[in-house]
């Protein structure tokens, strides 16, 4: 298992990314499950980043570990910032034309959509989001 | 990400290179907004684009909003791994894809 924590900002988007990737490519992921595995991150980390610490400076700390055989990894986020489940937040309706679409609610869905399980708890003040993933789409 | 720009008369081809995420929409979001109304259509070359996230979503579908009302947008050249995050989120059906 590789831990990295790191401050809950935008700009630090790309040395989480390149914290996954990283142990993505020693896994042998498939660049299609890192593609869908870096959106998930980014709309996770970015999410944190966003809201957690109500503007204030926190950390973010990501976990990635994987099963014996390689082929699923488990990431888990982990912040300190305000209460929220995102996985409450309703779907956003993909049937609606493009003039009736809202712009934005679809980060969440787009995670929920392409993992193989996402899980919310809450403990000891602390918001842990975890996705788990195949790495051989 | 590298954004190239070539305008055919009323038509404005924009070709994506690299990722667009989180970082790199707003780049493309001023370019978009920089459209004058003389343009009637809009077509994004993606077969060089690597990654799109939900941030680069909403771009393209505001994009697609504003050029409704002036003419039309394709995206040409999507490559599958993008033409899959178009395909969760419903932009399949919203967007034209040639």
């Amino acid at each position: 298992m590789k831990e990295l924590s790191i401050e809950a900002k935008k700009d630090k988007l790309n040395d989480v990314l390149a914290f996954i990737d990283t142990e993505l490519e020693i896994m042998g992921c498939s660049m299609k499950s890192q593609m869908q595995i870096d959106v998930a991150v980014e709309e996770l980390f970015v999410n944190i980043a966003s809201y957690a610490y109500e503007g204030d400076d926190g950390n973010a700390f990501i976990k990635i570990d994987t099963d014996p055989d390689n082929s699923k990894a488990t990431i888990t986020f982990i912040d300190e910032g305000v209460p929220y489940d995102p996985l409450k937040k309703e779907d956003p309706d993909v049937t609606l034309s493009a003039e009736e679409r809202p712009i934005g609610g679809l980060g969440i869905f787009i995670v929920k959509k392409t993992m193989d399980d996402v899980i919310y708890t809450h403990e000891d003040g602390k918001n842990i989001l975890t996705i788990i993933a195949s790495t051989n789409k | 990400m590298t954004i190239n720009k070539e305008l055919n008369g009323s038509e404005l081809t924009i070709g994506l290179v690299g990722r667009l995420d989180t970082a790199t929409s707003p780049q493309l979001e001023e370019e978009i907004k920089a459209i004058g109304s003389d343009v009637n259509k809009l077509v994004f070359d993606m077969k060089e684009l690597e990654y799109i996230s939900s941030a680069g979503l909403r771009v393209l579908l505001s994009a697609q909003k504003m050029m409704k009302n002036q003419g039309s947008m394709v995206l040409r050249n999507v490559a599958e791994s993008i033409n899959e995050i178009l395909e969760v989120t419903g932009f399949i059906d919203i967007l034209t894809i040639e």
